[in-house]
């Protein structure tokens, strides 16, 4: 065509002007501290997690003020915190993933990083790093409610949570922030998810109850099956071989494998 | 440089996008038009890798989207400009992409000013933005890594008159520094007065593609008489193709000498004898999408003014 002609001035200027050496791969200490950020950089975000500190001083509180005094010891605080840490952290576990959908930043954060697997695992270890941060921040907390208590009773202050129990209570924690991450995986929609979590941790205990009650088999059986059977011992202390058999069973069947349904799931979808 | 070739896509027995090939090359602003629906996003989102090809594939800068190592770096990507948490501030969202790409946070100043966001409007969070200033930021993204190739769907949208001016400044100058644009719209207008290549989609098929000239060309000339609807087919007579549009304007396939002959052979007074670009185009967008709508193969229209040569 004639036209032709027309453009081949500006086609003259030779286009490789810009033509750069391709940088360097996205590091993965970058990615994951690009997702840390995000937990916190918003509102709702920074006082989810303030609120860590906020609940856990507030049941230190009413522990000191509501409790007798003189029994109050730090398995007495630890247990008035594990109450609201059950629910934050495993809420902080589901936001991490789904805030990404309900604001649809999943559009520029994937375009920044296509390997959405890295993005995940990022968001995995930030998640689980909270967990443990947070939960040494409330046990904190608690510390310092019973140091208060022997101050004003005098007496001295009763330390009987050993390292090994911490350990199981943090364990059980960072489980409950894997199903909520797992959930939020495979509904990738905060309500629904957060809705999920409290039927499994709610719901199913009362259902599985009442099967108990109804067919012995079940009643035996049921550690194999229910997760909030076997993840609750861990707050009480000692398991037995058969104890920990069960959690792993139950945690494969509860949190891998939804983890894994939901991260396929993740990775295959369409981005809109 | 982008390079599509034989996309296709389909959702169940929808054919989104069907056998899309075009090449946007770098140093030009290639204009990706059609109406709404018409398969635009879904052919931007697989450039990108957010959404897996049926068929076919897209290379950006002679890889696929997700090999590129730092992607920002390289592709400027601006895909929904209201897809920004609401909860951030500007300022927040250019950091986490200067963080994400590895920049000095003294980038984000730069790009800050560069689209025309006061310190204080970045300050707030992107909930109070209007879209126009979402535009500036996700235009503000793209650009952040200094990239070669910019993405842009619907980037127009929601921007005044003067911001559709600044953008359209933005993207010559970074077309005229080597960089490749593609943008689209559903606006002929808009894509007309900033792109070099067009490439016209409709109904998820390429209906034509060529520079803006070849397109113009295409689309012939523009006579005005009297009587518009003897003067057409005086020049229908004369064989050329000719249709009376409105006001006596007739839009004829032929050169401005050939029509301006047969209408002198034909003793009729002309008032108005010029190129037909603007108004022709836009015809031709029309015809062309309203063929695909409906779903008719009418071949005529289709290979006149697809040419590829000039835009690779």
């Amino acid at each position: 065509m004639t036209a032709t002609t027309l453009d081949a001035a500006p086609d003259v200027v030779p286009p490789s002007a810009r033509t750069r050496p391709a940088p360097a791969r996205t590091p993965f200490r970058r990615i994951q501290y690009v997702e840390l950020r995000k937990m916190f950089d918003t509102r709702s975000g920074y006082w989810l997690m303030a609120s860590i500190v906020i609940t856990s001083a507030i049941a230190t509180v009413i522990t000191l003020l509501v409790g007798d005094r003189d029994d109050l010891t730090f398995d007495s605080f630890a247990a008035a915190i594990g109450s609201p840490m059950s629910v934050i952290l495993p809420v902080i576990g589901v936001l991490a993933v789904t805030s990404e959908w309900s604001q649809r930043t999943t559009l520029t954060t994937f375009t920044l990083v296509p390997g959405r697997s890295r993005v995940l695992a990022a968001k995995l270890l930030n998640t689980l790093a909270i967990g443990l941060a947070g939960m040494v921040v409330a046990l904190g907390v608690g510390a310092l409610g019973n140091l208060v208590t022997s101050m004003i009773t005098g007496v001295d202050p009763v330390w009987d949570i050993s390292a090994g129990t911490f350990a199981q209570i943090v364990l059980a924690n960072e489980l409950g922030m894997l199903l909520g991450f797992a959930l939020g995986l495979l509904f990738r929609s905060s309500p629904a998810a957060i809705v999920g979590y409290f039927v499994v941790n709610l719901v199913l205990p009362g259902l599985s109850g009442a099967l108990a009650a109804a067919q012995e088999w079940w009643a035996d059986n049921a550690g194999w099956f229910d997760i909030n059977d076997t993840r609750f011992l861990l707050f009480d202390g000692h398991l037995t071989g058969q104890d920990w058999a069960q959690l792993g069973v139950t945690s494969a069947l509860w949190i891998a494998l939804p983890l894994l349904i939901g991260t396929r799931l993740v990775l295959r979808s369409e981005v809109k | 440089m982008i390079t599509v070739e034989s996309l296709s896509k389909s959702y169940g027995s929808f054919t989104a996008v069907d056998d899309v090939s075009f090449t946007a090359a770098p140093g030009r602003v290639t204009g990706f038009l059609g109406p709404n629906g018409a398969g635009k996003s879904t052919t931007m989102r697989v450039m990108v890798g957010l959404t897996q090809p049926g068929g076919g594939e897209v290379r950006v800068l002679g890889r696929r989207f997700a090999d590129l190592p730092d992607p920002g770096r390289e592709v400027g990507v601006l895909l929904d400009a209201s897809a920004q948490h609401a909860g951030r501030t500007g300022r927040e969202i250019l950091t986490i992409a200067a963080l994400t790409m590895g920049l000095p946070r003294t980038r984000v100043e730069e790009m800050l000013e560069r689209v025309s966001l006061t310190p204080d409007e970045a300050s707030r969070r992107v909930r109070n933005y209007s879209l126009g200033m979402r535009q500036r930021l996700g235009i503000g993204t793209a650009l952040l890594g200094d990239p070669e190739v910019l993405i842009l769907d619907e980037p127009a949208n929601g921007l005044d008159p003067a911001g559709i001016r600044w953008m359209r400044d933005l993207l010559r100058d970074f077309a005229d520094e080597g960089g490749t644009v593609l943008l689209s719209s559903h606006l002929l207008h808009e894509i007309e007065v900033i792109a070099d290549d067009i490439v016209v989609i409709g109904n998820g098929r390429i209906v034509a593609q060529g520079t803006k000239e070849e397109l113009l060309a295409g689309a012939g000339t523009l006579v005005r008489a009297t009587d518009g609807t003897a003067l057409a087919a005086a020049l229908t007579h004369a064989g050329i193709p000719a249709r009376p549009t409105s006001g006596g304007a007739v839009l004829a396939e032929a050169d401005l000498t050939r029509v301006g002959q047969a209408a002198f052979a034909a003793g009729i007074a002309v008032t108005e004898l010029r190129a037909a670009d603007g108004a022709g185009l836009e015809e031709m967008f029309l015809a062309l999408t309203a063929d695909s709508q409906r779903e008719s193969v009418d071949t005529t229209s289709k290979q006149a003014p697809t040419t590829q040569g000039a835009a690779a």
